[in-house]
């Protein structure tokens, strides 16, 4: 009986890892099917050419920076409000304290608030201070989107910490804001873990940037210039009637894809390295 | 490395005693002190003064208070809003639960062995000096020197000197131990408090550790708690019971361990309750 029962869990196991894992390989497998034949350099390199959504000459270099511009200040607003938001929740609030609870709260309905409801939001938030579709509008917009996400993993990795630590460092005569370091070398894999997460929830999301930041077929030079993005990229692409231009959608689906491998090796890397010290 | 080494073993400069002049008291002396946590009477009416240069063992039944008591002598108990402490506490002639009290300067005075060892998330180098540079000491050549004498001091030097930049937390448990007791004094405490600094610790490492105590307290005073009586019998110079939160008996270890004043004492010497 016991061994039945053993049985029957490795086959869970191994089946929900095989479902997930071929799921994940036929996404790819499409991508690369569809997205390879038209993929060339012209189509990284080039910003769209008049008739490029009619299957003329051009390339998404335009959303490619867009989007690029659009998750790394993001990320960057992102990690300025949410690590002191994590070390306030953690270690200035007492673990079981009330406050604490209610955001954590707060931060889990924010997490599952679908994408389309931060751009409508951030939309009227732009009608309000009289502010056009933008680089500036996506920011927020992304931001707003992502800063739950990225508590939320920290604030896991935080929870953790022994207060030993704390205790440890403040015993030598450390203040708070040495202490706050010391813990933040600590948090340092779990800060790249959410930038990761953060990443690719934010990047490769098209609701929230719909309203808000537009669309172009030039590359912002301000913040107040409207920007491209890949999603969008991908979804007007790929609604079109014409097949090429379709194909050219799974392109840059594939040039996201491959964008977001990037940045997760690299940040996996980075975490590996920074973890070295870790206690 | 080598040469490095050559150079290092000069006098170590004088330590500065930051004390106040004409202050005689002993380094810690309690004055009728009190703790609650919320409503819990935890520590009551606690009077001691703990001799200089000496090692002081705090023995008493598990939540009798000596771990709380320990803490409040460098104010570890300041988190925590609950708790609510009446009384006086002397460091060095200085009330350190006066409102003008600086914390870092009277945390700074001593060194605090925790029980499970505690090793920052940093290199071993960064580790033993994270303490002076703290405090403003700057330069490779006098942090290499300050890391030497304070890892020798534990015994730790040779077995690290070749990997001081890799990891604290590579070292085994009890070689992290030294490492955290090294890093306590290389902030040049007067004052070492340890609240069971062996007790996770295997036989072989604690005994280093309990000779270490034993071969610092001609610089240092130090307070520890225990839970082994065995260890307070070999290590102990002076003996604090505490029973209920209350401070049953003090004085050296002759006295309380063969001739007990107290019956409560007697009792729990003598293994009648624990």
């Amino acid at each position: 009986m016991k061994k039945l029962e053993e049985k029957i869990f490795k086959f869970l196991m191994i089946g929900s890892t095989a479902l997930i894992l071929s799921l994940l390989l036929y996404i790819l497998y499409i991508i690369l099917k569809k997205g390879l034949p038209s993929l060339s350099w012209e189509m990284i390199s080039q910003i769209p050419s008049g008739g490029f959504y009619l299957g003329k000459e051009g390339g998404i270099l335009n959303a490619i920076m867009g989007s690029l511009y659009l998750i790394f200040f993001s990320v960057l607003i992102s990690l300025c409000i949410s690590v002191p938001v994590v070390m306030y929740l953690n270690f200035t609030l007492r673990r079981k304290s009330k406050l604490a609870a209610i955001a954590r709260l707060t931060f889990d309905v924010l997490f599952g608030i679908p994408s389309i409801v931060y751009g409508a939001f951030g939309f009227t938030l732009m009608i309000y201070f009289g502010l056009q579709a933008s680089l500036l509008g996506g920011i927020i917009a992304i931001s707003l989107l992502i800063i739950p996400v990225m508590i939320r993993s920290i604030d896991e990795v935080a929870i953790l910490i022994p207060n030993e630590l704390v205790e440890a460092t403040k015993s030598l005569g450390a203040t708070n804001y040495e202490t706050i370091k010391v813990i933040t070398r600590q948090l340092l894999p779990g800060i790249s873990t959410a930038v990761l997460l953060s990443i690719g929830r934010g990047i490769g999301d098209a609701a929230t940037v719909l309203f808000t930041a537009g669309y172009t077929d030039s590359i912002p030079s301000s913040l107040m210039q409207p920007t491209a993005s890949l999603p969008l990229a991908i979804f007007f692409q790929l609604s079109s009637p014409i097949e090429e231009v379709q194909n050219r959608a799974y392109s840059a689906a594939l040039v996201l894809t491959i964008i977001i491998l990037i940045l997760s090796f690299s940040a996996r890397y980075f975490s590996r390295r920074l973890s070295k010290n870790k206690i | 490395m080598e040469i490095l080494t050559e150079t290092l073993i000069m006098e170590k400069p004088k330590q500065v005693r930051n004390r106040k002049p004409g202050c005689d008291k002993p380094h810690i002396e309690v004055e009728k002190l009190n703790l609650y946590i919320q409503d819990n009477h935890i520590l009551k009416n606690i009077s001691l003064a703990i001799p200089d240069k000496s090692i002081t063992c705090i023995i008493g039944p598990s939540g009798c208070g000596k771990t709380t008591l320990l803490r409040t002598f460098n104010r570890l108990h300041d988190d925590n809003v609950d708790v609510r402490i009446t009384g006086k506490l002397f460091v060095d002639c200085e009330d350190i639960y006066a409102k003008d009290a600086e914390v870092t300067h009277i945390r700074k005075k001593m060194g605090l062995l925790a029980q499970r060892p505690c090793s920052l998330p940093m290199s071993i180098l960064d580790n033993v000096v994270y303490g002076p540079r703290l405090h403003g000491v700057r330069g490779k050549h006098k942090l290499h020197e300050i890391a030497y004498h304070q890892l020798s001091a534990v015994g730790l030097w040779d077995e690290v000197k070749d990997r001081l930049k890799t990891p604290a937390s590579k070292l085994s448990i009890g070689q992290q131990q030294r490492l955290c007791l090294a890093r306590g004094l290389a902030v040049e405490p007067d004052i070492i408090l340890g609240d069971e600094a062996t007790s996770a610790l295997d036989p072989i490492s604690s005994k280093t550790i309990e000779e270490l105590f034993v071969s610092l307290k001609d610089k240092y005073t130090i307070v520890l708690v225990t839970h082994t009586l065995r260890q307070a019998k070999r290590i102990a110079d002076y003996v604090a019971f505490m029973y209920m939160g209350e401070l049953i008996e003090f004085g050296t270890a002759d006295q309380v361990f063969n001739n007990p004043k107290h019956k409560l004492t007697q009792e729990y010497i003598s293994g009648g309750f624990s």
